[in-house]
């Protein structure tokens, strides 16, 4: 690792694409754009520009969740891996369409009526419409511009009871206020597993919060939290109702940690960090340096003596 | 570079020593530019390495330190301490552009025993000069120290800046340096870090730290021209089974412009005129650390008690 090492030779296109992949992917939610912009002016180099945005754009989309308008105005398509069925086809299960999308640009490009083989039987679609319908009223209630959408992960071809299978609820929220300098993203994701032997429905969570605030600086907020619970196994509507609730309840609870966290930390920083004025409550005296050179002198004396 | 300051407000705070080094790899000849405009907020614990990001040159993979300076001297000579601070100062004021954060190192004076925080300010090649012996750490033959007249107010202004953090800070470290500007003035830096570790049973982790640099005009008719830029940058963290992980961090900076009487000592005017924007950062922060990114949260999903009222009316 020596100094004289080519400080001044250029990266490989490599190198390049790394780095405007690493870029594109912190981007916070909302501001991909905003931030391919500057990599593209930065890279100087369009090929290498495209394979980063081919690369990071993507996955970007998928841990953001997404939402893109579909293009026929039935509603939104929600991006994640749980709807993926191939690099840029996107499950609705709500819906039944397959949306063909472009990632870099985030639009809908294509739609079409998904196959038999894309979908849930019909068993299992009668609990995933069910809790769809339930989600969907309390994502409205809850949330100003929220969007939800219910996956089946495993176990979409069984035709009766006698098996296990599981769902992934993903709910997402974003505000975007770019003339304000703030912009911000909610999103959670619950994964559950019915087991038809215990007759039991294990509900596992991941919330995560972003805001970010850019005038004359850089603030961001970033949370996360994972979340467990169980309900008993009933019919597709009374399951609907209790996950539901159960969501419910610990999304408000995580916001009212949010809450106590922010009241404890604003306490703490000001106690912990600087105060507001000395303890003698007045302005530091300036004036009295007169008074420390004295202090000084007289410390040096001592230190002499000593 | 306009477009490297953007990414720099967007990039989550925490990776901004990543993100500067991507950057410096990036725009090689931007670099004096791009760091002289790097506020560094200060650890005590040397930097994590910054691996996997590739990079110009080999040396890059050890301390960030050594990889910035790799880019400064890439002509193999090294940069004079006052040359480098000449261009910071013009950069810093021609673009008029923001200052962004990445973390710094303190270091111990073992002749006095006390600690200084290292920065662009004093660093000459691969050494830091201590503000409390003027002496480099590493020791360096001929590195730059600043004249006799700046020492002496440097030596002052360390003495009185401590007290005057002790009665705010109660605790932490700060150090001031001074050196001349070309047309008889000086710019003097002060800087302050403090972490604090609250405890309370919570697992919380916050840092606090402040950069000013004040560019003094040279006297005329008993009066001299301060203008003061200040950042401040704050860290907080907590991370316990019950709450998640909550992490807020970041950076917000303000502006200062004064013309005052030099009768009192530049000191004086310097001292107070820092005080008065501490305490509007601090206000500030309130704000925007707290209520902006806490009305975020609140706009995404309003608190229960609201949707309540909502619910009867729909």
């Amino acid at each position: 690792m020596s100094d004289e090492a080519g400080a001044g030779e250029p990266l490989s296109d490599h190198q390049k694409r790394e780095i405007a992949v690493w870029f594109l992917s912190n981007a916070p939610a909302g501001e991909i754009h905003y931030v391919a912009k500057d990599v593209r002016a930065l890279l100087g180099d369009d090929a290498v520009y495209e394979a980063a945005a081919a690369e990071a754009f993507p996955e970007y989309n998928k841990a953001h969740l997404v939402s893109l308008e579909l293009p026929d105005r039935s509603g939104d398509i929600i991006i994640s891996t749980y709807g993926e069925l191939d690099k840029n086809d996107y499950l609705d299960p709500r819906t039944a369409q397959v949306a063909t999308v472009d990632h870099i640009k985030q639009t809908c490009t294509k739609l079409r009526p998904a196959a038999d083989e894309e979908l849930p039987s019909a068993y299992i679609e009668e609990f995933r419409s069910a809790l769809d319908i339930e989600l969907s009223k309390y994502v409205s209630e809850a949330y100003p511009k929220g969007v939800c959408a219910v996956y089946c992960t495993n176990g979409k071809d069984i035709e009766g009871p006698g098996a296990d299978f599981g769902f992934a609820v993903v709910i997402s929220a974003a505000k975007r206020s770019p003339q304000n300098f703030c912009n911000g993203s909610w999103r959670s994701i619950w994964t559950m597993e019915f087991n038809y032997e215990l007759q039991f429905i294990e509900i596992k969570g991941k919330i995560q919060v972003d805001a970010h605030y850019f005038e004359e600086g850089n603030v961001q907020l970033d949370t996360n939290i994972d979340r467990k619970d169980s309900t008993i196994m009933q019919s597709p509507d009374d399951c609907a109702v209790s996950i539901t609730n159960i969501i419910r309840h610990h999304e408000s609870e995580y916001l009212s940690s949010l809450e106590e966290s922010y009241m404890k930390l604003s306490d703490a920083t000001f106690k912990d960090l600087r105060r507001k004025l000395p303890v003698t409550r007045t302005l530091f005296p300036w004036h009295n340096t007169l008074a420390f050179s004295l202090t000084r002198d007289l410390a040096k004396e001592l230190a002499l003596g000593k | 570079m306009e477009a490297a300051m953007d990414l720099m407000r967007r990039m989550p705070p925490g990776s901004a020593e990543t993100a500067l080094n991507a950057l410096l790899s990036l725009l090689p000849d931007h670099s004096l530019d791009l760091l002289s405009q790097v506020d560094l907020p200060l650890q005590v614990t040397p930097p994590p390495v910054t691996a996997g990001l590739p990079c110009a040159s080999a040396f890059w993979v050890s301390s960030p330190w050594k990889s910035l300076l790799g880019i400064r001297c890439s002509a193999g000579r090294r940069v004079p301490f006052d040359r480098v601070v000449f261009v910071t100062k013009c950069a810093f004021v021609a673009s008029g552009a923001e200052n962004f954060c990445i973390l710094f190192q303190v270091c111990m004076d073992k002749e006095n025993m006390k600690e200084y925080i290292l920065c662009e300010y004093n660093r000459d090649a691969d050494s830091y000069r201590s503000p409390w012996s003027n002496k480099y750490d590493p020791p360096l033959e001929d590195g730059t120290v600043p004249s006799d007249e700046m020492r002496n107010l440097e030596i002052e202004a360390n003495e009185v800046f401590s007290v005057y953090r002790d009665q705010y800070y109660e605790g932490g470290i700060s150090s001031v340096y001074i050196w001349e500007d070309e047309d008889n003035g000086f710019i003097a830096c002060f800087l302050i870090k403090k972490d604090g570790k609250g405890t309370r049973g919570y697992m919380q982790i916050g840092s606090w730290d402040a950069i000013h640099v004040i560019q003094v005009g040279p006297e005329e008719e008993g009066a001299a021209h301060y203008c003061l830029n200040s950042t401040v940058m704050l860290s907080l963290t907590t991370d316990n089974k019950q709450s998640g992980t909550f992490n807020l961090s970041g950076s917000i900076r303000r502006q200062m412009s004064m013309t005052l009487a030099v009768a009192d000592g530049h000191l004086v005017n310097m001292g107070k005129m820092i005080e008065e924007m501490e305490g509007k950062l601090r206000n500030s922060l309130d704000q925007v650390y707290f209520g902006k990114t806490r009305e975020m949260v609140c706009t995404l999903r309003p608190p229960p008690e609201v949707l309540n009222m909502r619910l009867p009316d729909s």
